[in-house]
């Protein structure tokens, strides 16, 4: 699967997680190699390490989030570190404190890690040039979601053994979408064949520039994929009218059972990042069902497993234990 | 730079089988009921002898016992003051541990630190009847209150001297030599 006589070899020196942009290749197996490892974790009677044993994580959201959010908490948990948990509508944001107050405040109480999310991209950036704890970007605004990707990845590599010259088509409102944006740069790094499809008004034309295919017909791009990512129409972001009716996104670019059926190939994998629209982008017959037939698999819940094991990959690596980490971003 | 300088092969592939078919029987003889012992190897070196020293019980006495392997990468004490970042392995107990007698067995004994890493990682696991410890080697300098109930050779080392223990699926010959860490 992975060249472990390469990975030997290679140690992981980053201080920040800002994104898939400007993680390198074997960077990014290193995570999945090592979230493989620790995924056993979560099936122990005892399901903790104490690998983290006093190091300080504080879990900073600016917006809604379930999955992400107890996914951090509850990685940095089962590695035995303390976290701190910081939400806007109970915190002095709401008197009007800057970020980079807020950070700069966390900081000076030791936190070790900050996970961040906020609705501006280039959020965790800016913190990560203000404050001296290593920062993990848990989403910012439009731009980047790299713990989702790195899931995605590790989901694909779990039930595909490869990623390299596999065709992963990623569904629905690309535009607004940051895990859109941290999947393309991490699976065309891993050698996929990356294509997005969406409405035209979702899906700009620019994204070409990335070196990926882009089509508005989903019949055509299940024909063809392997892996299908399906992303939630993300009606916080949209403040104008991008598609007529929700019923009428549903018909081009619903993922049901029917359309599977007709047109998937077999070994199908759908992977959805949550939370989903029930009978919008994916109807509950597929979303409920796991296997469709022929091997076609939605593997949500799976992915959000992964996602514990993931996380705790990063917080591992990003926390500097077992390591020299130097100031690099 | 610092080099490593060969000094002296204290096992051959020979003795190195001769020594783990002794411990086999060792074990046999201290544990009334075999089918209450699972082997369990430490990550890198220890799997493999743990694997043949199962090998040789199940030739000897035709019991197949219990196989696991231990990764104690995240339980070590020193993860925050070492410099190379070790490779995290998987953890593979695929077994009930409660009331088993567990036999941990790895190639070299020097500090016990590894052990005690060992015997927490293991706990986290269950709670075993008893836990007993097999190496190869046994190179002193302990600094934790650990012995091994079984040990393959007793090789007194002095501080700027190491045990390398190579197998051959990881190293692609079996042997134990004496190495000095030279600097300059």
């Amino acid at each position: 699967m992975v060249d472990l006589n390469l990975i030997k070899e290679f140690t992981w020196s980053r201080k920040h997680l800002l994104g898939l942009e400007s993680l390198e290749k074997i960077e990014i197996e290193h995570v999945l190699e090592l979230a493989k490892s620790l995924k056993e974790i979560l099936n122990r009677p005892v399901k903790k390490v104490p690998a983290l044993r006093g190091k300080t994580i504080a879990l900073l959201f600016y917006e809604p989030s379930t999955r992400t959010r107890i996914s951090f908490e509850l990685a940095a948990k089962r590695l035995s570190a303390d976290t701190v948990n910081f939400s806007v509508s109970s915190s002095s944001v709401v008197k009007g404190e800057s970020l980079k107050d807020t950070g700069l405040n966390i900081e000076a109480m030791n936190v070790d890690i900050i996970v961040v999310r906020n609705s501006s991209a280039g959020t965790a950036h800016y913190l990560s040039k203000n404050v001296s704890a290593g920062i993990i970007n848990a989403g910012d605004g439009m731009h980047e979601h790299p713990t989702q990707a790195l899931l995605d990845l590790f989901t694909i590599l779990e039930y595909k053994k490869k990623i390299s010259n596999l065709t992963v088509a990623i569904v629905g409102d690309i535009a607004h979408s940051r895990v859109a944006r941290s999947n393309i740069y991490g699976l065309k790094k891993m050698g996929a064949r990356v294509i997005l499809c969406g409405p035209p008004t979702m899906l700009l034309p620019e994204f070409k520039n990335l070196g990926i295919e882009i089509s508005y017909d989903l019949n055509r791009v299940l024909e063809c994929a392997d892996v299908l990512n399906v992303l939630r129409i993300q009606k916080e972001r949209i403040n104008e009218s991008l598609f007529p009716s929700m019923a009428e996104y549903r018909e081009f670019f619903g993922v049901t059972r029917d359309r599977l059926l007709k047109y998937a190939r077999p070994g199908l994998l759908i992977l959805h990042p949550g939370p989903v629209n029930r009978g919008v982008e994916l109807s509950p017959d597929v979303l409920d069902k796991g296997l469709i037939k022929k091997n076609i698999y939605s593997v949500v819940l799976n992915q959000v497993t992964n996602g514990l094991a993931v996380r705790m990959a990063i917080l591992y690596l990003i926390s500097g234990v077992g390591g020299k980490v130097e100031a690099v971003d | 730079m610092s080099k490593i300088i060969e000094k002296s092969k204290v096992l051959d592939a020979l003795q190195i089988h001769k020594t783990l078919r002794r411990i086999s029987h060792e074990i046999i003889e201290k544990n009334k009921s075999l089918p209450d012992i699972a082997i369990v190897g430490i990550r890198t070196r220890g799997v493999y002898l743990a694997q043949r020293i199962q090998a040789n019980i199940s030739e000897i006495e035709g019991v197949e016992l219990s196989l696991g392997a231990l990764d104690i990468t995240l339980y070590r004490d020193d993860l925050t003051s070492i410099a190379a970042q070790p490779q995290v392995k998987e953890t593979d107990l695929n077994f009930d541990l409660n009331d088993k007698i567990i036999i941990i067995v790895d190639d070299v004994l020097f500090t016990g630190r590894t052990i005690r890493c060992a015997l927490d990682e293991l706990i986290d696991f269950g709670r075993p009847r008893a836990i007993q410890l097999a190496v190869l080697v046994d190179r002193g300098h302990r600094e934790l209150p650990v012995r091994a109930d079984y040990v393959g050779k007793n090789i007194p080392t002095s501080m700027t001297e190491s045990i390398e223990v190579r197998v051959k699926e990881v190293d692609g010959c079996d042997e134990v030599v004496v190495v000095e860490v030279v600097d300059g």
